[in-house]
């Protein structure tokens, strides 16, 4: 199975493409290219979980925990460099997950979804009232600087840049992670947590290592959408938002961790179009475009691609 | 003194909510997320109504009428529309799944809410402010929010009575505790589902009627609320109304004492309170041991 695997080179394929794009497109693509990319890295933390069997409705914890750790340093400390911030909020996301961990890791089926939400809505709170956090009006940014240099007139364009590159890491490390003796170990939690255990491995800090690396991974979705919008509030912490992630990932599938790329590209495309044609109908769209996914694709958009290739012979069979 | 009072108006104004959706899931395991769609349209419609009624200088009793009429036909158009097109295909799947349709239906209600209403504010203050105040020490407390408390009241003992002593209510025992076996009794299960449903729904737009007099009715004004039932309903065991009593009063008091004492924390503390009897108890205060079934 390993031999016909060709994930890897695919996403470095993709990847690729997706740069020599990047110059010929204009600002507003690249725009929503980060953003959906920002949106992507988080779904690939859901797509980690939704094989462990558990759906979180409060993802936007660590996103908006990352998205908050690279606005504060920037606000307070005056620190701009694009791969601190990048560590930080990674590590924000990781930490915060890591203690929201210890009691969600216990936790399976809708009682986690809704701890989840609790968690997530107890940061939506916190960040409202503090004067300190920007309450309700959020931060604006600063510009963001890469070791000293400061891209002006292609701002967006280093973004992006930075954002795919960041993508492309993350989808191999997932990638490889699945892969491995944990991540292998992950998806019969969702069908027989006892026999997981008498494998050898405890489900429960399995569950907890999982959650801390989706955390990371929103960790920095989180900052990737802070560093090309330029601004955090609140809002990025609100329930909705997770829904948003979730969508994604029913959307996409969780066939393989080029998914929620896809996912996350075509959310954006979704709403963008329905946003700016039908600014009245654009909830309708999208709650139709999950109702559809959810009724005639359950396995998400990846599915079709799957077919296509012919059945399980795209070496994606985790 | 005013947190007490502060709290129970809270509290009375949430378990109404939380009761429709603590009865859906505790039947039907769904944890529907439309229903804050549902608290919506009770609310607009009951302002839309009264806003009409009110010009043509009618008795004020008229409004209370239309407050519970609006919310009953609201509730069994949008319940029975729902329960029967989107969730019944979906019975037997995923209980995660299940949330996610009813958060796509939330999403597309909450557009056709607009569609219908606009994005305007709507008011519906007559009834509000026609009943008066009364003064309790040396506070002012409308009467309108002491109905409130009555109603809430009233309403727990009637679902309470109506679970225990009525031939429904057995019936709907046995499909909370066992489907299949209810269903090899005869009974018939969809049936079921469908009126559960449906009286859920008519208690979720109720919810938002009640509240319709007492705020400005906008747009959004589902999404918040949806959260706060969800941790009543989580707190007092998802599926009991005794829970959903407690848990609407922990909420309520909670809330009213953060307001009172300390209004930074007001959001925080409900959720903190949810999370605090989630880690205690992750399956709430009041719900009954479910033997394992293999």
């Amino acid at each position: 199975m390993m031999t016909s695997d060709r994930t890897i080179p695919t996403i470095t394929i993709v990847a690729a493409l997706a740069l020599v794009l990047g110059f010929v497109l204009p600002e507003w693509v690249l725009f929503l290219s980060n953003v959906a990319i920002g949106k992507a890295l988080v779904v690939l933390g859901l797509l980690l979980l939704w094989r462990c069997g558990v759906v979180p409705f409060g993802q936007a914890l660590f996103f908006a925990g990352g998205g908050y750790g690279v606005g504060l340093l920037g606000h307070y400390y005056g620190i701009t460099d694009i791969f601190i911030l990048t560590i930080v909020a990674a590590a924000v996301g990781g930490g915060l997950s890591a203690l929201a961990g210890f009691l969600l890791a216990r936790y399976r089926g809708i009682f986690f979804t809704m701890l989840s939400m609790a968690f997530s809505m107890i940061l939506y709170g916190v960040l409202v009232k503090t004067e300190a956090l920007g309450s309700t009006d959020g931060i604006g940014l600063k510009r963001i600087t890469v070791l000293g240099w400061q891209p002006e007139e292609q701002f967006e364009l280093a973004m992006y840049i930075y954002a795919v590159l960041l993508g492309m890491i993350c989808a191999v490390l997932m990638h490889v992670y699945l892969q491995s003796v944990p991540g292998r170990l992950s998806e019969p939690i969702r069908g027989n947590e006892v026999r997981v255990e008498y494998m050898g491995m405890s489900v429960q800090r399995l569950m907890h290592i999982n959650l801390i690396i989706a955390g990371i991974f929103a960790g920095l979705g989180g900052a990737v959408t802070a560093f090309s919008v330029g601004h955090i509030d609140p809002e990025m912490a609100y329930w909705t938002t997770s829904g948003g992630f979730v969508f994604i990932t029913i959307l996409a599938g969780t066939g393989s961790v080029l998914a929620p790329f896809l996912g996350a590209v075509i959310f954006e495309v979704i709403r963008t179009l329905a946003f700016s044609y039908v600014p009245d109908y654009w909830q309708i769209i999208l709650g139709g475009a999950l109702l559809l996914s959810i009724f005639f694709l359950p396995g998400g958009l990846w599915s079709l691609i799957a077919m296509a290739k012919g059945g399980k012979k795209n070496g994606l069979n985790y | 003194m005013a947190i007490v009072i502060d709290g129970f108006v809270y509290a009375s104004w949430i378990f109404v909510v939380a009761l429709g959706l603590t009865l859906i899931f505790g039947v039907m395991k769904i944890l529907n997320v439309a229903h804050g769609a549902f608290y919506s349209f009770g609310a607009y419609g009951a302002a839309s109504l009264i806003g009409l009624y009110s010009q043509t200088g009618l008795p004020v009793a008229g409004e209370f009428v239309i407050i519970l009429l609006s919310s009953a036909v609201i509730g069994l158009v949008l319940g029975y529309a729902l329960e029967r097109v989107l969730l019944r295909p979906m019975y037997g799947h995923d209980e995660v799944v299940l949330v996610l349709v009813s958060y796509a239906a939330f999403l597309m209600m909450e557009d056709v809410l607009r569609l219908i209403w606009g994005s305007d504010a709507y008011f519906a203050y007559q009834p509000f402010v026609a009943v008066g105040f009364v003064e309790i020490g040396e506070l002012i407390v409308s009467n309108y929010d002491l109905m409130l408390v009555g109603f809430a009241i009233t309403l727990g003992g009637a679902g309470w009575w109506l679970l225990n002593h009525s031939r429904f209510g057995h019936i709907l025992t046995a499909v909370i505790h066992d489907r299949e076996m209810a269903t090899s009794f005869g009974v018939n299960v969809v049936k079921v589902f469908l009126i559960t449903f449906i009286l859920g729904a008519i208690l979720g737009a109720l919810g938002g009627a009640v509240t319709a007099p007492k705020v400005s009715v906008t747009p959004g004004m589902g999404v918040e609320v949806i959260v706060l039932a969800f941790a009543v309903v989580a707190i007092g065991g998802m599926g009991s109304i005794t829970g959903a009593m407690i848990g609407a009063l922990m909420v309520g008091l909670a809330r009213a004492a953060a307001v009172h004492l300390l209004p930074e924390v007001e959001l925080f503390a409900i959720y903190v309170v949810m999370a605090g009897v989630l880690v205690l108890r992750p399956e709430g205060l009041f719900t009954r041991v479910q033997a394992r079934k293999i």
